[in-house]
């Protein structure tokens, strides 16, 4: 796929380094996304997967 | 982090403790725009059911231009996209979003404009569309005064919701707000992209791009309107309403992160998968169809975050109608962004495109997902809006039911349709010939699909007509509470975060601004890497010598045909397969169309394709045709368009239109503009002495004319290669 991009964008000078730093910024991206959930507080992460329930009161708001 | 909610109706004094902000959130906002939601869902769902019928009742137009089907399917797409789902995604994030932050929403005043803005807009688009003011672009059709006005809305809602956010009170962003920051800046970024367009007058503009350029455009919006409007705003609010409604976290909140980020990264990309095997460079067909595959992982992800929500609840999805909407919701979310990647494979596009299959597709999506979740949100909100109960349970079963047959009545017949007309089209004979030369023949024989579809449009559309019942009965049976009070501590002014707080919190969870920024930055690098090298690189369009401007007269047919939205039903693009260069003639090439602004390369086929139209027919049988579709070909479902036959053509605009071409590099002879008219007046009356010899006596001005010039012109271009090559 990435010699069909290249072939058409060679007159573009210095193109050639676009996709790889894009690959590499994604890449790291969403390799650190990775470790930062596998290493997420579970604590916390239930605290905030809770914020929906806690911030009104249900049987208030029902009447 | 615990917050006191209750209402100003029970006459409860705010909590004296001095560390406790007490604010009030406001209900009328939401109200309003679930009512709007609500109406607009039944103008939508309404004008869908009179577009199915006229399938096999054409005259169900009756008999004028305003009803007629290529100028009100618009009207109904972008009816249930931009009033019923759009009212309903800010009803669901004016709601959620101040619950979320402990806080009112920023201004009041920002969201009366927003609101009233936002309905100005569907009312100036359900004046202009009927009117045939339209650019022609799927989903985009509305022209430029309009645009602004969006762009202007969406600004003012984005500001509202922004401002929101930073006086929030809770000092994590939960993933639902994520999703409605992404489609902010998403949708903001495609709308002014995809609606780069040159005036001509107030209600007509040219798009900035042609051809090639202008449909990748168009359907990297197209795609992403799906993406982003319909998908995005709609997880945020399935993030925020299947706990409540389930009164249990979020599955996985560690694999919500992990689907925001992938999902609009991925996202972006997919556009070109409208468009594959058509005049696209392969290199942006494989990036779509690649990227398409990939978007299955975050999509399921999601959706299996939203259904195991309900794990350990699923004995109350029995009872409880809200969440068995929620359930079928997420399941046809499931169903159609499985689907779509499989779409976007090309032997199973070969199959699909143009045909009733995708939609199918998309109304598993849209009545699905959509609207069923819209539904479970109404019967969430109304009665906590009012302060009671839910009126019956049974009528809102009775709905639940009736839709999903509606649902399932609507999708069956279109898949079966779809791959009906598909097999037919591609049928071939021993010898090597079409089996059904005749394209009608494919269109008669699913002729009752089409009668079914309408049957489970109108279940569909009863249904919503019994929740509206159910809704107004329990708004009647409590009073409505315009504001909600609660109370939250304000976050301390000079919090900072410690470093040894995680990246990804600092960056993003605690900071709005930066998620957009990065949101975009994510959004952006899709497109640019899509779309730019179609206009740097000239290898990707390459030019035929043969291939001319539009003769003024023929510009004003195409200007007709574009008003009549003919593209609703007909395509321009013979993909390159021998079925289609069989019935149709030789494939699309990109170069034909480099003077198309904007491009009419449809995306279905009720009628035949119209690329090689030009020169098939005599004039006569175009007469006659546009007169009563029914006297050239016997069982035409197409409309008979008599108003062009007493309409003239528009001389007066004539010069500016020629103008406006030479300004998007059209390139007419310096100072054509002047004698356009006289131009257009001399072939008009070519044709008209033509028409004479074959029995038609017509006077040049009529609208009839001008599409007859061009209609005759499409795709003629690149047949004069061989006599010049011959040269």
């Amino acid at each position: 796929m990435l010699k069909f991009v290249k072939h058409h964008m060679e007159t573009i000078a210095g193109i050639d380094i676009f996709p790889l730093i894009s690959l590499i910024i994604f890449f790291v991206f969403f390799v650190g996304l990775f470790i930062y959930i596998a290493r997420a507080d579970k604590k916390e992460i239930n605290e905030i997967s809770r914020i929906p329930l806690d911030s009104n009161a249900d049987n208030h708001e029902l009447a | 982090m615990s917050t006191e909610t209750m209402t100003k109706q029970e006459g409860k004094t705010p909590a004296a403790d001095g560390a406790l902000d007490t604010f009030y959130y406001d209900n009328s906002t939401v109200r309003m725009f679930l009512i709007a939601a609500t109406i607009f869902g039944v103008v939508g769902m309404s004008v869908g059911l009179l577009v199915a019928c006229q399938f096999f009742w054409p005259d169900l137009n009756f008999g004028i231009q305003y009803t007629t089907f290529g100028r009100i399917r618009p009207l109904h797409t972008n009816a249930v996209i931009f009033a019923f789902v759009g009212n309903g995604i800010f009803a669901g994030v004016y709601y959620s979003l101040q619950r979320l932050c402990k806080t009112r929403m920023f201004s009041d005043l920002l969201s009366k404009i927003h609101f009233w803005g936002w309905q100005l807009i569907i009312l100036s688009a359900a004046i202009t569309l009927p009117l045939g003011i339209t650019t022609s672009k799927e989903y985009a059709e509305l022209e430029w005064p309009i645009d602004i006005a969006i762009a202007l809305i969406w600004v003012v809602f984005g500001v509202n919701m922004f401002a929101t956010i930073l006086k929030r009170r809770e000092r994590h962003l939960y993933v639902a707000i994520w999703f409605y920051i992404a489609t902010f800046v998403t949708v903001a970024m495609l709308h002014i992209v995809n609606s780069f367009e040159l005036p001509v007058t107030l209600f007509k503009s040219y798009s900035w791009y042609a051809g090639v350029q202008d449909a990748l455009v168009q359907w990297w919006y197209g795609h992403n309107a799906v993406a982003f409007f319909l998908t995005t705003p709609y997880l945020g609010l399935m993030y925020y309403f299947i706990p409540k409604a389930a009164n249990r976290p979020v599955y996985s909140y560690r694999l919500s992160i992990v689907h925001f980020w992938a999902l609009i990264f991925i996202y972006i990309w997919a556009g070109p998968h409208h468009l594959l095997y058509n005049s696209l460079p392969n290199w942006a067909q494989s990036l779509g169809t690649v990227f398409s595959v990939m978007l299955i992982a975050p999509s399921w992800g999601g959706m299996l975050n939203g259904l195991l929500t309900l794990r350990g609840a699923w004995d109350r999805v029995r009872e409880d109608p809200i969440l068995k909407f929620m359930v079928v919701a997420v399941t046809a979310y499931g169903m159609s962004t499985f689907e779509g990647p499989m779409l976007s494979l090309k032997n199973f596009n070969a199959v699909a495109h143009f045909t009733d299959w995708i939609v199918a597709h998309v109304h598993v999506g849209g009545l699905g997902w959509n609207g069923f979740l819209t539904f479970a949100m109404l019967y969430y909100l109304i009665p906590r809006l009012y302060g009671t109960q839910l009126f019956s349970k049974k009528l809102a079963n009775i709905h639940f039911w009736i839709g999903t047959m509606g649902i399932i009545f609507y999708a069956l017949p279109m898949y079966w349709a779809g791959f009906v007309q598909s097999l037919m089209w591609k049928q071939f004979a021993p010898e090597g010939t079409l089996v059904y030369s005749n394209f009608l023949e494919t269109v008669t024989q699913i002729l009752p699909m089409y009668m079914l579809r309408a049957f489970g449009g109108a279940l569909y559309l009863s249904g919503a007509l019994v929740m509206i019942y159910n809704l107004v009965k329990t708004a009647q049976s409590g009073s409505f509470i315009k504001e909600t009070m609660a109370q939250a501590a304000p976050l301390a002014k000079d919090y900072k975060p410690a470093s040894s707080e995680h990246w990804h919190r600092r960056i993003f969870e605690w900071r709005p601004v930066n998620l957009l920024v990065w949101s975009l930055v994510a959004v952006a690098i899709g497109g640019i890497i899509e779309i730019v090298p179609t206009f740097l690189v000239k290898s990707n369009v390459p030019t035929i010598a043969s291939v001319k401007p539009y003769t003024p007269l023929e510009l004003n047919g195409r200007d007709i045909y574009v008003r009549e939205g003919c593209y609703t039903c007909h395509s321009q693009m013979i993909r390159p397969f021998r079925s289609e260069t069989e019935r149709y003639g030789e494939y699309a090439k990109a170069g034909e169309f480099i003077y198309d602004h904007p491009f009419q390369w449809g995306s279905k086929r009720t009628g035949p394709d119209l690329l090689r139209v030009g020169g098939k027919y005599p004039h006569s049988w175009h007469y006659y045709h546009m007169l009563d579709p029914t006297s050239m070909s016997p069982g035409s479902i197409m409309p008979r368009y008599p108003w062009l036959f007493e309409q003239n053509w528009d001389k007066e605009l004539t010069p500016a239109k020629i103008e406006a071409m030479q300004t998007l590099g059209v390139p007419y002879e310096e100072g054509f503009a002047e004698v356009s008219v006289a131009d257009a007046e001399k072939q008009a009356a070519e044709i008209v002495a033509e028409l004479e010899t074959q029995g038609v006596k017509v006077v040049p001005e009529k609208e009839i004319v001008a599409l007859i010039a061009y209609l005759q012109r499409i795709g003629t271009d690149i047949k004069k290669v061989d006599e010049l090559t011959q040269k």
